[in-house]
Order: structure tokens, then sequence, then C-alpha cells
């Protein structure tokens, strides 16, 4: 079979360079479930992203083939899917999962069988300790607890509540903000949490007022963050709210309205990227990925779908004179630097598989309805 | 299944089919107290969380061998089930699903938040898998062999058990509990001995699944896993072994064969579930079996 | 002081909630010894109907209220015609896994239509400034939300004493061959309870709205917690389900007020629990406990 596709390749030349056997990569996301706000983006992202490099030629003029398969969120399923792609499908690599626990259910496997595998998750622990063939695009919530104190103590707050949600991003969160808190002379006063269907944190935030904090973080994705900020109205509790990059889009102004004026937050630049200078390298690459995929999509942009989208453009470099030698492509991984893509500059290394750095994260204010920069 | 398992040799498919084993043994044990009982559990996934972070637990922050763990586990599971099982069978109806319900949230919510033994949200990592030996049991042929050989153990000891003098007590209960306590029969005992029989086989259920994963996070364990366990023993068929096993393959098989339609497969899940309980309510292994009757006689009489 | 009159007062909000959701429980649990485990959903689709009628669509708050309230009555009416009807053999079982396929269905659509986002909507109330009383806030929604099961209370009790379908409604369920025999078009009586507790299971949506955010998943919990709020007050009891509702409401709010924030959920189960076991009747209900 290979060698028919090779004579054929060969005999036809490169006008029909898309007769030669595709590169097949596997994605696996949340598509479905509670998680697909994530899953659904990525999934549109990789797609996109494929299409971009088939246009261009493809990988060493071979195309690129995406099979996607759903998690819906759930570490079993992730597994059989993982390895479906693994022994079905037969790809070189995978983009995914979306989220913590699914990708660590899937790293022994991707291990085992020694397939690169570029996770969509913020969890730290899938990139510490260092696995040889497990990466990570999306930011660590290490960077995004690290810019909010940095900002926290710009402005001399030294007490702060916490308020996290009681799910694997809410619990990373929580161990991040109470681990680097020292660093930034930081006090957490109050440490408190809410499930990620609740309708009202009034009794939480109670408590936390009571110890008179200056600041309360709050750790969590739509819908939960938006009531913390109206019910901090309802309570007349003043001090500034920060939240987390969970709710970087749109739809959180949209849902807090009024009680989003003044919540200050971490986010990637693709949020805010028509307010960036024009010396900041990622502003290009930005508004094309955000125009690309208004047009394709009809709207829905969001962070998370760049960490799909970074993770094929940074395979695709990796795989580029490979001839699909897994290891190779494994080798390579670790070798991208200053790559620019939308959730950052990654310059991977063998003792860092997921490349970022601070700038992966700006902090930003809600004034007037909208986003704006701070320094 | 034994020559299923030689057959398939794609890792993926061994997997799938060690899945629908390990859901068989959860819609068997459910299925006793349901079909045979004539109780009703909507929490059922407890007992089946239980067993997987019992192991979970006792292998990975006690250092426990994992065979030292299994008759920890079961006996845990078998106590807790008579314990439980006293009070909560008290309540029938509306108010023992409420109950049972209640209970799996409880216990769901005591997996997530205990995270300084269960890992919490995030899950439990590192779970060792089961050697035998120098064999390791993994997600491959070791463990299709391993657990469709518990299932096939539980089927025989099923069987048994429903002939036998325990269970036409049961059927008895199932029948007509009122009837049953009036000749003689013990009726609270034998009902949670029963609860405590599927919490047992549930458990050991989420043992394998433990050892054969290496993580479980508490997702697994939740209302829906309950759901979808009282689903596979009532399309499967109350009161019968062998629609354990069509019910479990069919709710484990149905997300794959939906996939086409991802964006749809909740709606056809449900639309499914509905359409098969209003017009096959005995389950499909009933429903099947009536339509071959009734060909049959059609063809005869014709 | 003021901390625990705070607890008190958010456990009063989100107990009037689960209040109104145990209310359609009821309704329907009264007339025909069903219990609806869809319940929840048509709250859902009540709030999201009004919305898309409300916002998208633009039409005044009263128009996109009722309309969406009679849309998912009818959907009510549909579930009963369809779905529980044919049925050949209701036993419990059979009629529990045919409403959990229903509640699966509805959010299954309701994920086609209006996708995974959640949604903003704008209160009855005019000003969405708190009340403040001795220290603690109140929402005034939260005040609506009360006033309005009480409303549903009185309501539903005269029209269950005084109207004449209310006891036919009634008759039905006490036994609905002898209310046929007796005259009284218990096909009919059924259809209608089903259309009243979808209409108030789309009310509460609709009230609710503006305080939880509607997204296609919200109809699981709180269908689970009104149910258990009626379980408490005791099934079929109007006044149990608003007692049981602000019980629950304010149980969990102290709960996690006093103890920890993450054991919320299993609050509220382990208190029914208890009750189960204790007084199966629930706090209001009848001593004899199995009505089928």
């Amino acid at each position: 079979m290979a060698a028919a596709a090779a004579v054929l390749g060969l005999v036809v030349g490169p006008k029909a360079a898309f007769c030669a056997e595709p590169y097949k990569i596997g994605g696996v996301f949340s598509i479905t479930g509670s998680s697909s706000f994530l899953g659904d983006p990525e999934k549109k992202s990789l797609e996109m992203a494929v299409e971009e490099i088939n246009a261009q030629g493809g990988i060493d003029g071979r195309p690129v083939e995406a099979v996607i398969y759903d998690t819906e969120g759930d570490p079993t399923k992730a597994v059989l899917a993982v390895n479906k792609l693994i022994s079905k499908d037969n790809v070189l690599a995978i983009i995914g999962p979306s989220l913590t626990p699914t990708t660590l259910a899937v790293m022994p496997i991707v291990e085992r069988v020694q397939v690169p595998l570029i996770s969509c998750a913020a969890g730290i622990q899938i990139v510490e300790p260092v696995k040889p063939y497990v990466f990570k695009t999306a930011q660590s919530d290490v960077l995004a607890v690290a810019a909010i104190y940095k900002h926290m103590q710009k402005h001399g707050i030294k007490k702060i509540g916490i308020l996290t949600v009681t799910n694997a991003f809410g619990v990373s969160g929580r161990d991040q903000l109470v681990k680097q808190a020292p660093d930034y002379g930081i006090q957490i006063v109050k440490e408190e949490a809410y499930g990620a269907g609740d309708t009202d944190m009034t009794a939480q935030l109670t408590k936390i007022k009571g110890e008179n904090p200056d600041a309360v973080v709050c750790w969590g994705t739509n819908p939960g963050p938006a009531v913390v900020a109206k019910n901090m109205r309802q309570l007349g509790f003043s001090v500034p709210l920060y939240q987390s990059h969970g709710v970087a889009s749109p739809k959180f102004i949209e849902l807090a309205g009024e009680a989003a004026e003044g919540i200050r937050l971490p986010t990637g630049k693709i949020l805010v990227a028509d307010l960036l200078p024009d010396t900041d390298p990622q502003k290009a690459v930005l508004k094309k990925y955000i125009a690309d995929f208004n047009q394709r999509y009809g709207g829905g942009v969001s962070g998370f779908g760049g960490y799909a989208y970074d993770a094929m453009h940074i395979l695709a470099k990796a795989m580029k004179g490979t001839g699909g030698d897994k290891a190779k492509i494994r080798d390579n991984l670790e070798k991208i630097a200053n790559h620019v893509g939308i959730s950052g500059i990654f310059t991977m290394t063998p003792q860092d598989h997921n490349g970022l750095g601070p700038e992966a994260f700006v902090m930003v204010e809600i004034r007037n309805g909208t986003w704006k920069l701070l320094d | 299944m034994a020559a299923l398992g030689v057959v398939v040799s794609n890792p993926y498919e061994q997997q799938l089919l060690t899945i629908i084993g390990i859901h068989t043994l959860l819609a068997l044990g459910l299925n006793m107290l349901m079909g045979y009982a004539g109780q009703i559990s909507l929490g059922h996934a407890a007992f089946f969380g239980l067993g997987a972070y019992g192991t979970g637990i006792l292998t990975t922050h006690f250092q426990w061998s994992p065979w030292a763990s299994l008759p920890a586990v079961l006996v845990f599971a078998a106590l807790s089930g008579y314990l439980i099982g006293r009070p909560i069978l008290r309540l029938s109806g509306y108010y023992l699903a409420m109950g049972t319900l209640g209970l799996g949230i409880i216990v769901h919510v005591v997996f997530r938040e205990w995270d300084t033994f269960t890992g919490g949200a995030s899950g439990l990592v590192g779970i060792p898998p089961l050697t035998v030996g120098r064999l390791m049991v993994g997600l491959g042929r070791s463990g299709f062999f391993a657990v469709w050989g518990t299932v096939v153990l539980f089927f025989v000891l099923c069987g048994r058990v429903v002939d036998s003098r325990i269970g036409r007590a049961l059927r008895a209960l199932g029948d007509s509990p009122g009837a049953a306590a009036a000749s003689g029969i013990h009726t609270a005992h034998l009902k949670a001995v029963i609860f405590s029989f599927s919490a047992v086989m549930a458990a050991l259920a989420g043992y394998l699944y433990a050892h054969l994963l290496g993580f479980i996070s508490p997702s697994s364990f939740d209302f829906l896993m309950s759901i979808r366990m009282v689903t596979m023993v009532v399309i499967g068929g109350m009161a019968s072994i062998w629609g354990s096993l069509l019910g479990a393959s069919v709710i484990t098989l149905l997300p794959e064969w939906l996939h086409v339609f991802s964006d749809y497969e909740m709606m056809v899940y449900g639309l499914i579930l509905m359409v098969v309980m209003i017009f096959l309510p005995e389950g499909l292994t009933r429903g099947v079996l009536d339509a071959v009757r009734r060909t049959r006689a059609r063809t005869a009489s014709s | 002081m003021s901390e625990f009159l705070q607890f008190l007062l958010s456990g009063i909000t989100t107990g009037a909630i689960y209040g109104l959701i145990a209310l359609g429980f009821n309704v329907l649990y009264n007339a025909t010894d069903l219990i609806n485990f869809a319940q929840g959903e048509f709250v859902m689709l009540g709030g999201l109907g009004f919305y898309t009628l409300g916002t998208v669509v633009g039409w005044p708050a009263a128009a996109a209220f009722a309309a969406a309230v009679c849309v998912v009555s009818l959907l009510g009416l549909l579930l009963e015609r369809v779905a529980l009807r044919p049925v050949k053999k209701p036993d419990p079982l059979t009629l529990i896994i045919i409403t959990v396929g229903a509640s699966i269905f509805l959010r299954g659509v309701a994920m086609r239509l209006w996708g995974k986002d959640p949604y903003s909507v704008a209160g009855l109330a005019a000003s969405t400034e708190p009340v403040r009383l001795w220290g603690a806030a109140l929402m005034p929604q939260s005040l609506w939300i009360v006033g309005i099961v009480v409303a549903f209370m009185t309501g539903l009790h005269l029209f269950g004493k005084r109207t004449l379908t209310g006891k036919a409604m009634e008759a039905c369920a006490i036994h609905r061959n002898a209310a046929w025999i007796l005259g009284i078009p218990s096909d009919r009586m059924v259809l209608l309870a089903f259309a009243l507790s979808a209409g108030l299971g789309a009310v509460s949506g609709v009230i609710i709205a503006p305080i939880t955010m509607c997204s296609y998943d919200m109809g699981t919990m709180l269908g689970l917690k009104g149910f258990c709020a009626a379980m408490l007050g005791g099934l079929g009891s109007h006044w149990g389900a608003a007692l049981g509702g602000v019980l629950l409401g304010v149980l969990e709010s102290l709960g996690v007020g006093y103890f920890s924030s993450g054991i919320k959920d299993a609050v509220a189960f382990l208190v029914l629990l208890v009750i189960l076991i204790v007084r199966p009747a629930g706090l209001l209900g009848a001593s004899a406990v199995k009505r089928f």
C-alpha cells in the first residue's frame, strides 16, 4: 500500500502533491458536556489550523488529516478515545484533552505507547514533573496567579479572601493561590468554595467579608463568577474583585452586567488584541486568527480555541522532516523556540514542556462594559 | 466470550469489551436488587465508587498490595451495604428512590471533597495495576480475561442464588412483600442482604476498574452514572441475568454508535430510553423473545 | 448576628426557589400519583424561553412570560400524551425511567437550540438595589419570588378545595376508576394536571432566571432539590412544599456558613435521608406513607 503510494507520488510529481498519504493526527476534546465551552472552540480551531496548513501545501508536501473524538469531559471516555486514536486510526500525535482530569487519565497510555501528546488543559501537574511525551499549550494557572499577585503587590494589597469552584480548575487555582501568596507578601485570611452549579454565594462572601480583606479572588468559569460579582454588589462588599482567566470572555461581562465594572483579571492577549501596541509580536497572529475564526464560524472566538490552534501549528513545525517518526517529532517539539502563538510565545525545553513565560498573560480591568489593558 | 477475547486483537475493541464487562457486573448486581427483589436504587454508583476509591486509597496512600485490598474492599462493601440497607429499605417507591439518590450524591460529594485521600476533583493518579506473578493485568487482553472471568463467575453464582431457597424468597419479596412476610420470610433482613450483595458486586467492578485504568475521578461515580446503571438493568430486562449483559452492552456501545450525531447525542439517548420503556417495558431481552415467539406463532398458524 | 441573618435571608431566597419547583411536583402528584423527573427541565425551558422571546425576539416582558408558560404547558401535555399514556404497565420504575429519558431528551433539545452558554435575564423588580435589613441584604427579586410562592400556594389550595375542577382532580388521585365511574373525565384531569405542573415549572423558571442565569443544564440539580423539598415537606402538601423548600434553603445556607462550602449539596440530601428514615411522610404529610 505504502509502496504503491510512493510510486504514485514519484510518477505524478509535485503537481499532485496531495496524492501522498496524509499525516494523521488525533484530537480529543470535551466537545459536549459541561466543559464544552473549552472543547467546542478547540475542535473548531484545530480544524481551521489543519485547513491552513493544507492550503499551504501540507507538511513536507503531505496533507494533514485530523481525527477528532469527544471525551464529554469523562476520563473513561478519554481513555477509550485515545486508545481508539492510537490503535484504530494510527495517529502520529494527539492534541488535547481539554481538561486536567482527562489529561491525567490518558498520560500513562501515551507514555507507554510513545505517542506525543499536546494537552490543552490548565493543570500544572501535566508538565510537572516532565514526562517525555506530554506537552501542553494552555497557560498554567501558575502564571495566571503570578500575574494577579504581581498586580496586587503593586497596589499594596496585603490580605485577601479567596472563593474557588469545587472542580479541577478551581482546586488547581486554589492550590496555586495558596502556594504563591507568601512570595508576594500576601496573606489569605479566608478560603471558601462553591459548586459549579450554585446560584447563590452570599453565605461564603459573608464569611469572607467578616475577615475584612483588602481584595477578593474568585476562581472559576461561567456562570459562577458572574453570580459572585453580583452577590458582592448585593452585600455592599466593595473591595476589588479579581477573577481568573476562566472568565476572560465577553460572555462574562454579559452575565455580570453592571456588577462587572471594575473587575480585574489576567487574560491571554487574544481578548484585547486590538488594544495591544503595534510593537507586540503577537498582535498580527492574533488578529489573523480572530478574523479567520469569525469568518469561518461566525463568532465565538476565545482563548481556549487558541490552545488547540497553537498546538497544531507547533506540531506541524515539529513534524517537518521527520517523515512521521514519532520519536523524532517528540524531539523536535522540545526544540520549538520563539513560536509566536495565540496563547503566548512558546519556547520548549527538555525541562519545560509548556514553554510559556509571564508575557502569556496581561492584566485587564472591565470599564464601561469593555476591557481596559492595565500595565 | 472467550473466543471473542482471542479473536479480537485490536486493543481499542478489547478495551471496549472490557468496559462492557465491568458494566455487566454493575448491571447484574443491581438487577438482583431491582429485578428480583423489587427494590429501586438511584444511587448505586456510590458502591461502584467505594470499591474504586477504596482500593485506590489503600494501594496509593497506604502502599497495600492490590491483592490485599481486594478482600478489604469487598468486606467493607458488604458491611456498609447491609448497615445502610436495613434502614433505607424500610422505604419504598418514590421515597426509596429519593433516599438512594441522596445517598449516591452524598457519597459523591465525599469523593470530591475529601481530597487528602481521594485527590479531590482532579482525581486519584498512580493506582498500581494487578500483577499475577510477572504478568501485569492491563487494559488489554489480560484485563479482558480478568474482567470477563469475573463476570462468568458471577453469572453462575447469581444463577444459583436465583434458583435457590434464597432466590425464591427474593422473588416472593419482589412480587408481594406482604405475603412474603406473612409466610415467615424475614423481609427486612433479606432485603438488606440482597442490597449488600449488589453493593459487593458494584464494589468489585469498581476495584477492577481502578486497577485497569490506573486513574479514577469523582465524575465517573456521579448521579448520571447511577442513572446509567439503572437504565442498563431496565433496558436489558429486569430479573433476567442475560438481560444485564444486553443492557450493559447497549448502554456502553450507544455513545459509540451515536457518535455520528455528536451534537444530537443527548436527544437521541433520551429518546431511545423513552421509546424502549414505553413499548418494551420488560426490556429488550423479553421484547426480542416475545417478538420471536409471536412471529413463530404467526408462521405456525398460517 | 448580622452574619447569621444574612445566611438566613440567602437561605430563604434559595428556599423559595426550591419551594416553587416543589409546588410543580406536588400538583402533578396530587392528581396522578406520578413524579415527573423532567420537571427541572420545564423550569429550564421556561427560563430560556422567556430569554429568547423577551431579549432576542424583543417582546415585552409580560407577553414573553405568558407565551413561555403556555408553550411549556403544552409540552407537558405532549409528554403525557406521547410518553406516558401509551405505557401498558405503569409501575413506578418504568415511569421514573421514562421521565428520566424525557429529561435527558429535553436537555439535548435545549442544548441544540440554545447552545451551552449561560444567559442573563432582567428581573421583575424595578431596581437591582438590595434591601438592607439589620446589616443583611435581600434582593427585591427574592421578595417577588417569596410573594409568588405564597400566591400560588394559596391559589392552588383554593383551587383544590373550592373549585369543582380542583376537587375533581383530587378525586382522580384517590381513585381514578372510581372517579371516572362517577362521571369525572379522568383522562382530561390528568392532562390538566400535567399542563398545570409544567406551566408552574415554567413560571418558576422565568422568575428564577434573573437570579440564577439560565443554561441548558440548570434543570437537573434544581429539579432534584425541588423534589427534595417536596419530600421534606410531605409529598402532596402545598404548605409542605413551601416549608420544605425554605427549610432546605436555610439548612444549605447555614451548612455553608458554619461548616464548609464544598459539602453544600450533601447537606440537602443528608437532611432528606434523616427525614426519610425518621418521618418518611415529611413534615406535613399524612402518616400513611405509601400512596400507590
